[in-house]
């Protein structure tokens, strides 16, 4: 690393970190939804991805409305998005709970095969009606520019919306699934089904609200996803296989483990694509996660429970 | 057969995140000795034998079989040893049929290769043929073994471990759920069986104790409450007490 | 087969009974006698390329259907054994003689524009064509050891190994798309024509390896059937019902799966290796995991446990896939997608169960009619999806089972 100056150095961490932070939380924003569905539920959501595009797409259609339709309304379309997006892919969760993932709950290698076939016929759907070129959504003046930390450190003001998302997303679920009413309910369900039917647990009801929710959220961090980047009918399948990872890597049940894994993962390739290419750093850092996996499979977080 | 002692189990201990279930337990089996272990639930009689049969790992203590540590081997290794285990809920292989339950326990083949290449001798289908005859299943071994009733899968599953000739045998819960026929069956057949090998049973059917134990260990909480003679154990104040007492 | 109502055991016995080894003569005149009869070189030479899938469908017949792994890698394999065949007829490709106007004459055409200039150690062995068949089978075979043993010896199975071989298949296609000047990058290794001085391009050439690759193909159901006849296919089914009582009767339970993935590689990496000779190039395409996760629903619609409904499942989807996506290639992804969900809900034995559902019974009402000896008594399978039907001796039945 000859070259540079340490303060050079601190601010290339510094920049590089929070590219990293934006990758972290999409990462999150992802492996939040499916930590919940796979860590609660046990089931493999392959088309996770696609539902994260819908909220985006959702996003992306309210902001055309906004710009094109009610121009006044532009600086303020983005809540309503979160919401439209939100309620557009619960339902959607909602219903395909209700037709696909009943059946096939205990048949976990099943789900993922299922929802693979799902995932693919939504990508065409969105090819159909948006598309195959990207999407971008205009953004409202409150949220261009950026924040001048120092001379050398500019953090644009998008990035930081995203993260304050992140966060906020992520404390919401951690208070419903630890601290609410319903997340009793839930974690009684995972833990033993017939004993939470018994106590009187709606537990068809419970897995139905779960996998809406999971959804939701992946329609919620869709439309976060829209400040950073622009839509395509894949865009959320890119970051399938490796939000999985993150997820097992964080030791599946554990909504911590979730965090620190998708903040590790996320700032290790960051970092390491300055130094090195970008697929190498890519490589280097999955491989790592995936001979860690081997040694650990129980991931980062996880407590001995006696089987 | 140079020690008369079989297995010796020495303060033998494992916790669950601070749970002790097996707390400090020491126990010693003869050959040729049934012994068994009865206690309320939750008394760690099932993890005792999990941990011997290293389904469990111990947190501490040791459990020496024929001299030979166990706590370190792996399953596998653990029944070459010469220990074999039967579960409480008959596990049994129901797509195959009884002869190829039996056959699969045979120990032969045991590896990869050893089982491609695996050839049926008359000598092995000879051995399947009075396992089953002695567990009263010789005219089911066509049968599927799924549709074998409750106590012939239990029946089935002590052939699949007789075929193993092990030295040790455990049983959990052998007669549970059976019919009164089908338990004087078992008690026969578990007679019939320690004639040349050390048996460890938990069971709580106390008649069927009394019909097969040559001695009797008590367990509560994990650690020994009482050992000896059935009726003596029977006497035993602590005992009743656990027993009656809440 | 018990030991009472079979007195002696035929030769047929290990490969699943005569009735089984019926169906894989006819899928070995199908594949040999009747599509080279209807089919022109153009046709065939793709029909086996389809053929090709067929050996990773088998193999995950094997691990996944018998053995319960699901693997989301298979891609790897093929690609392993691909990328092998490859680079030995790149090799062959880029004499100095060929390539005398790069600026390094000798190495690919690739690795010049990449500004190598000295062949990566790597590639040394695949000048050799014995190295090369060697390294095909064994490279695979030592990478799945390697996935399996950490794996398996750790119980981790399920949906975790799916995931994870899922990532490495992953990490396989950015590692090679990333290393352009060593691999060819995303566009592969191509312009192959010639193998050891033969070139493989023209129609008897596409013949021969053609027919070379159909062999190959019933050569290794043979190997799956007998692999699944023997104690060990025993083994595996008796390990989906009970783990445990496998583990506890003395086996090493990881042995036995690391056997069936490594044996599931290698049969992906043959078939890899006769794409490669049949289409005439390799690519990442072929590794990844879309790749890989598509290789499993030839398998699901073949049926996943039956070696030579696996056959059929690879060539039919293929051939449907080929078709319909010249002609409308939106409306294959959503037939696609349709797949993997009927398959899962609606039909989970497949092709193979569909077949030995409406065509068993009328197969054993004809068989009746030629056939005096009263029939087997039929067992009813507790679990439909993992039932092992009873073998039966003689020609008239079983021949349409799912198993075996």
């Amino acid at each position: 690393m000859g070259g540079y100056t340490g303060e050079e150095l601190t601010a290339i961490f510094l920049m590089q970190g929070f590219s990293g932070l934006s990758l972290f939380c999409v990462f999150l924003l992802m492996a939040l939804g499916l930590a919940i569905i796979f860590g609660q539920m046990g089931v493999i959501n392959m088309a996770h991805g696609e539902f994260l595009t819908l909220g985006a797409y959702i996003t992306y259609l309210t902001s055309y409305l906004a710009s094109d339709v009610w121009p006044f309304l532009l600086d303020y379309y983005f809540p309503v998005a979160i919401i439209l997006a939100f309620l557009g892919t619960f339902i959607l969760g909602y219903l395909v709970e209700r037709f696909l993932i009943r059946f096939l709950y205990n048949r976990p290698l099943d789900t993922l095969l299922a929802t693979w076939g799902l995932g693919l016929i939504l990508q065409q759907i969105f090819r159909s009606v948006f598309g195959p070129r990207e999407k971008s959504v205009v953004m409202p003046d409150w949220l261009m520019g950026s924040y001048q930390a120092t001379d050398m450190v500019d953090i644009p003001l998008n990035g930081l919306m995203v993260v304050g998302i992140t966060i906020l997303l992520t404390i919401g679920v951690f208070i419903l699934l630890y601290k609410s009413r319903w997340g009793i309910k839930v974690r009684a369900t995972t833990q033993n089904r017939t004993m939470a039917n018994a106590a009187g647990i709606n537990t068809d009801r419970v897995d139905r609200l779960t996998f809406a929710l999971g959804c939701g959220i992946a329609g919620v961090a869709g439309a976060a996803f829209t400040t950073i980047a622009s839509t395509g009918p894949t865009t959320g399948s890119l970051y399938i296989v490796d939000t999985f990872l993150v997820v097992v890597f964080g030791g599946a049940a554990s909504l911590l483990g979730t965090v620190a894994s998708a903040f590790g993962i996320a700032q290790a390739q960051s970092i390491l694509s300055f130094f090195l290419s970008g697929s190498m750093a890519k490589v280097i850092t999955l491989m790592t996660v995936v001979i860690i996996l081997m040694f650990r499979p129980q991931g980062l977080f996880a407590s001995k429970v006696r089987r | 057969m140079s020690s008369p002692i079989l297995l010796a189990v020495e303060d033998l201990t494992v916790s669950f995140d601070g749970f002790k279930a097996v707390d400090g337990l020491s126990l010693y089996l003869e050959r040729n000795e049934v012994r068994v272990v009865i206690g309320p639930n939750g008394a760690g009689k099932t993890t005792l034998l999990d941990l011997i049969c290293g389904k469990t790992r111990a947190t501490d203590g040791s459990i020496k079989f024929k001299d030979q540590e166990l706590t370190k081997m792996a399953e596998h290794q653990i029944v070459h040893k010469g220990v074999g285990r039967k579960f409480q809920t008959p596990s049994i292989y129901e797509n195959l049929t009884v002869a190829q339950n039996l056959e699969l326990s045979y120990p032969a083949g045991r590896t990869v290769f050893g089982s491609l290449f695996f050839r049926r001798t008359a000598a092995i289908q000879k051995r399947v043929q009075e396992i089953a005859e002695e567990i009263y299943l010789d005219e089911d071994l066509d049968k599927s073994a799924g549709l074998l009733s409750h106590g012939q899968k239990q029946w089935l599953e002590i052939g699949m471990l007789l075929i193993q000739d092990p030295e040790l045998l455990m049983l959990d819960e052998p007669v549970a759920g059976m019919s009164v026929v089908e338990r004087e069956r078992t008690a026969a057949l578990l007679r019939k069986i320690s004639n040349n090998r050390s048996v460890l049973v938990i069971e709580h059917d106390m008649d069927f104790v009394k019909d097969i134990a040559h001695k009797v260990t008590v367990l509560h909480q994990g650690k020994l409450l009482a050992e000896g003679k059935m009726e003596d154990v029977q006497k035993n104040e602590r005992v009743i007490e656990v027993y009656l007492g809440h | 087969m018990s030991t009472q109502s079979v007195v002696k055991a035929s030769w047929m016995d290990k490969f699943g009974g005569r009735g089984k080894l019926l169906q894989i003569l006819i899928i070995a005149i199908l594949i040999l006698g009747v599509l080279p009869m209807v089919a022109d070189i153009f046709r065939l030479n793709l029909y086996g390329k389809y053929l090709t899938y067929a050996f990773v469908a088998a193999g995950l017949v094997l691990c996944w259907g018998y053995g319960g792994i699901l693997s989301l890698g298979q891609g790897i394999f093929f690609g392993l054994g691909g990328y092998g065949m490859a680079m030995f007829l790149k090799l062959e490709a880029s004499s100095p003689e060929n390539t005398a106007i790069q600026s390094t004459p000798g190495i690919p055409d690739f690795m010049d524009w990449n500004q190598l200039t000295e062949l990566p150690w790597f590639w040394e062995p695949f000048h050799s064509f014995p190295l090369t068949i060697l390294l095909i089978l064994t490279v695979p075979a030592f990478f799945a050891f390697v996935i399996g043993y950490a794996m398996f010896k750790r119980r981790v199975g399920g949906v975790y190994f799916a995931i994870i071989t899922q990532a490495i298949a992953s990490i396989m296609t950015i590692l090679i798309i990333g290393q352009q000047g060593y691999t060819g990058g995303i566009n592969g290794i191509t312009d192959l024509r010639t193998l050891m001085g033969w070139s493989i391009q023209t129609d008897f050439a596409q013949y021969v390896l053609y027919f070379a690759c159909g062999i190959a193909l019933i050569l290794c159901l043979l190997a799956g059937q007998y692999i699944l006849n023997s104690r060990y296919g025993q083994l595996l089914i008796a390990m989906r019902d009970q783990e445990d009582r496998v583990r506890f009767s003395g086996y090493d339970v990881a042995n036995i799966k690391i056997f069936v993935f490594v044996a599931a590689s290698v049969f992906s990496a043959i078939g890899g290796a006769f794409f490669t000779l049949q289409v005439g190039f390799m690519s990442p395409s072929f590794v990844g995991t879309v790749a890989s996760i598509e290789m499993v629903i030839f398998c699901a619609v073949g049926g996943r446990l039956s070696l030579i409904g696996a056959a059929y499942g690879a060539f039919l989807v293929n051939l449907a896939k080929s078709s319909l996506s010249e002609s409308f290639p939106q409306l294959w992804v959503v037939a696609m997608g349709a797949l993997f969900i009927a398959v899962v809900m609606l039909f989970p034995r497949g092709l193979a169960g569909l077949v030995s559902d409406y065509a068993g019974p009328v197969r054993e009402r004809l068989a009746g009619l030629f056939n005096r000896k009263p029939p087997a008594p039929k067992v009813e399978a507790p679990k439909p999806e993992s039932a092992r039907p009873q073998k039966r001796d003689g020609v008239s039945i079983g021949s349409a089972q799912e198993t075996h």
